[in-house]
């Protein structure tokens, strides 16, 4: 099973407007959270709650960068970019 | 709120709501008689999960959100209500990813199969030729696997997988296996033979060798579209880690659903021991995975035993219980396969007949052989 994102980093806006892939199911867990993509058949590990919950309300914000302002303090913002431009990679998250 | 800590392998050690690698297997019956079937299968049991009981665990497992299931036997194509089972998983959104002698998939079933999503198809194949597969598999087994996969590219059924289980007779053709899982546009899956059901009577003789070992990694890491799942993580300790699984998930991420409905720790460990449950208990398989005792006391913290002091313990964690259980090593013990050779000294210090044999056993009731002796 592929345990990690490859390392690419795209060309993710974080100004753009992001929402989770429609195929992609979450199962919750202690860590995180599973995430399954029905389409490519990817398993991919969200590792941590405050991910999780960024992953499941990008929709409802108008760019990532405002759902990072929400949820997520400032000091932390640049690791939960990285961890969002992978989920792009790995399509879990796709533009709204 | 760390993104990075604590490791995944540490987390998963915990274990989870639901498994993540659940295999299924739906029947003891099957029309062959491979010498190193894993489930001792042959013989269908009376006791097996009626199709209304299949289909609740199937509500059951789209409960717990778990995406995909790895449907096996016995030969699982035997059951009657196989696509009236493979279609429920589907339509609860449960992917099917399952392993069959090819048998009896043919050019309708392909079709049949073609037409569904979410279903992957692992052809298992023991030989790159005729002579080495049906050694291990039985005679005319080669041929049936390769019209299944002919019947598969017939029908379009798209990307298929190509199981083959690593013995001392087919390390030396890993190329040429490569090279059929191209020809068929197939993704190949190279797995760990363990000395589990009757692969206990066949493991000394077809395991490979120490330097067999080193010629698999070596051929390994240089790979990235091989799958292995948790097969080869006691060769990490040859240096880089392989792909995949790096840990044993037994009872954390890992278990056995068998055609009885119990539930055991993996599908290498069916024996007493390792019987966690069944699926027809109150509380069904959710309350087996959460709370059974053995469950639990797999997710305990283990200690490192016998291989406290290697170095390379972090990448290789002692290997594979199953393979230590049957060949009579303590659990806390080296991989019998250690590449250091401590698994060999372990194993030399318990004699063969002292081994726990299976406990479950559904063989046909005439001796499997070895079909070509080395
Ligand atoms: S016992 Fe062996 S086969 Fe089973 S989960 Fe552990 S490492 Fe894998
Ligand atoms: S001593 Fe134990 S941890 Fe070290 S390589 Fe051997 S089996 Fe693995």
């Amino acid at each position: 099973m592929p345990a990690s994102s490859p390392d690419v980093v795209t060309d993710f806006d974080l100004d753009q407007a992001w929402r989770k892939h429609p195929q992609v199911a979450l199962r919750e867990e202690a860590f995180g959270a599973l995430a399954y993509h029905y389409g490519n058949r990817r398993l991919i590990f969200l590792k941590s709650p405050e991910l999780v919950v960024v992953v499941r309300d990008l929709e409802n914000y108008p760019s990532a960068r405002a759902a990072l302002d929400a949820l997520i303090p400032v000091d932390a913002h640049g690791s939960y970019e990285r961890a969002l431009a992978r989920l792009v990679e790995s399509e879990v998250i796709c533009g709204a | 709120m760390a993104l990075e800590s604590p490791s995944l392998t540490d987390r998963f050690k915990l274990g989870l709501e639901a498994p993540i690698c659940l295999t299924w297997e739906l029947t003891y019956a099957c029309n062959l008689a491979c010498v190193h079937c894993l489930s001792s299968s042959g013989r269908r049991d009376p006791r097996e999960l009626s199709t209304s009981e299949a289909k609740a665990l199937i509500d059951e497992m789209a409960e717990l959100k778990i995406f995909y299931v790895n449907i096996g036997g016995g030969e699982p194509m035997i059951r009657s209500d196989f696509f009236e089972i493979i279609d429920h998983c589907v339509d609860r959104g449960v992917g099917v990813k399952f392993s069959t002698n090819g048998t009896r998939l043919d050019a309708e079933k392909a079709e049949r199969l073609a037409k569904s999503d979410y279903v992957d198809v692992q052809i298992s194949l023991d030989g790159a030729d005729a002579v080495t597969n049906d050694a291990v598999r039985g005679e005319g087994s080669y041929d049936a696997a390769i019209q299944a996969m002919e019947n598969l590219v017939a029908a379009n059924f798209g990307q298929f997988k190509i199981s083959v289980v690593m013995t001392r007779h087919n390390i030396p053709q890993l190329d040429a296996f490569e090279a059929l899982a191209d020809h068929y546009g197939a993704q190949l899956r190279l797995t760990r033979l363990r000395p589990s059901g009757r692969g206990a009577d066949t493991w000394d003789e077809l395991h490979p060798t120490a330097g067999q070992q080193r010629e698999l990694y070596d051929w390994l890491i240089t790979r990235t579209n091989v799958l292995t799942g948790d097969s080869f993580f006691h060769l990490s300790a040859f240096g880089d880690a392989l792909d995949g699984l790096n840990l044993c998930g037994a009872g954390r991420v890992v278990c056995l659903i068998d055609p009885v409905g119990d539930v055991y720790a993996c599908p290498f460990v069916i024996h007493d021991e390792f019987l966690a449950g069944n699926v027809r208990d109150p509380g069904a398989f959710t309350s087996v995975w959460r709370d059974s005792d053995l469950f639990r006391s797999l997710r305990e913290p283990s200690s490192a035993g016998a291989c406290a002091s290697c170095g390379s313990y972090d990448a290789c964690q002692g290997g594979c219980m199953a393979a230590k259980f049957f060949t009579g090593i303590p659990l806390d013990g080296p991989d019998p396969e250690c590449v250091y050779g401590h698994g060999e000294t372990a194993m030399a210090k318990v004699a063969v007949e002292l081994r726990p044999g299976p406990s479950v056993d559904h063989s046909a009731r005439v001796p499997v052989r070895l079909g070509v002796s080395s």
